[in-house]
């Protein structure tokens, strides 16, 4: 005959084998749920860098796009020769960050490239006074090719800019804008720059020819309107 | 005082540059944007009836440049207390201690990164 003190502590310690066994189980399945959730936890790290990648990217695109709107609104802003001028060399200055800079027209009658505007001839003088024949050295060669050139090693010269590029209106070159500084902050040309450099050589090229005729027909209706004041008054 | 419904005052000589800070800025909500073109035209509307967060100053420009500009609202009451970023071509060390000693709150040197005139600004009105 058996202890019913004995089967009782048999049978509690049956429940709490059983009890112990389902412990274990749930535990067992708590440790999978939480293996899963931190597998998801580091899909969703990882989803979130790749969203604040894309954003910066986003915001370095939206950046650019605002440099060149603004770029290219300015420039088709006025008719005025002296304010496109001024506008291309903001650009130059805020937009790209170069400190020493020329731009230089070309003269038709002497196939000649003067400097117009300038900056920075402290930095790298004669600057101010650039003159070249259409076809001579990297700046002339610029202008008669109407294609960009950026030096790619050794420091700049008068001859030699960080960067030279055409003005152009279609395929003829009007003239070239010669980069010479960057500012003391700004370490190398960034891809908004080639952008802004592309923009320039098509944007600011019609801009500059627009003003120029603009600036001739003015003149033109000026003498015609003297001329028939003199002609009504005489 | 937050960045939304700021009042921003953007004191610059080149058409250019205000057009594209003032793109910058629309990206906080409610925003009004003024533009001076000189430290003379920003005193003439700092002393209106306008209130402003943030002043936005160059310094290179004429009449009167951003560094007198900042010494200026700096030693005036009623304005003294406004937060101002300088926005310049003038990047040398010398020149940013010179223009955080006269009072600036900032210093970015051009050509700026909208993102980081963005969270400049965040910075100094939240």
């Amino acid at each position: 005959m058996s202890d019913p003190r004995a089967e009782k502590f048999l049978e509690l310690f049956n429940k709490g084998k059983e009890f112990t066994e389902e412990l274990l189980r749930e535990n067992e399945r708590l440790r999978y749920r939480i293996a899963s959730m931190e597998e998801r936890f580091r899909e969703i790290v990882e989803e979130n860098k790749d969203f604040a990648g894309r954003y910066a990217e986003i915001e370095e695109q939206n950046n650019n796009l605002a440099s060149l709107y603004v770029a290219s609104y300015q420039l088709h802003s006025t008719l005025d020769f002296r304010e496109v001028i001024q506008i291309v060399q903001e650009i130059i200055v805020n937009l790209i960050g170069a400190k020493s800079f020329a731009i230089a027209l070309l003269d038709e009658n002497t196939n000649e490239l003067r400097t117009i505007a300038w900056e920075g001839e402290d930095v790298m003088p004669g600057v101010d006074t650039l003159s070249v024949s259409l076809g001579a050295g990297v700046i002339g060669g610029v202008a008669a090719s109407g294609e960009s050139w950026f030096l790619r090693e050794g420091a700049p010269s008068l001859d030699r800019p960080l960067a030279a590029v055409p003005l152009k209106i279609k395929d003829q070159s009007i003239g070239v804008i010669a980069v010479y500084n960057l500012l003391v902050q700004k370490e190398a040309f960034t891809a908004v720059d080639y952008e802004l450099f592309a923009l320039l050589a098509a944007h600011a090229s019609t801009a500059i020819f627009s003003s120029k005729l603009f600036a001739q027909s003015e003149r033109r209706l000026n003498t015609i309107q003297s001329f028939l004041d003199l002609l009504t008054t005489s | 005082m937050t960045s939304e419904n700021a009042k921003f005052l953007i004191v610059e000589d080149s058409p250019t540059m205000r057009q594209l800070i003032s793109f910058s800025l629309r990206r906080f909500r409610n925003a009004t944007i003024i533009e001076a073109c000189d430290g003379v035209d920003a005193l003439k509307k700092l002393s209106g009836p306008e209130k402003f967060d943030l002043i936005l100053t160059d310094i290179n420009m004429p009449v009167m440049d951003g560094l007198k500009l900042v010494s200026h609202v700096r030693q005036t009451a009623g304005l003294k207390d406004i937060p101002i970023i300088i926005i310049t071509t003038e990047g040398a060390e010398e020149d940013r201690e010179r223009g955080l000693a006269l009072g600036a709150n900032a210093y970015i040197p051009k050509p700026i990164q909208s993102s980081h005139l963005i969270r400049t600004i965040s910075e100094l009105l939240n």
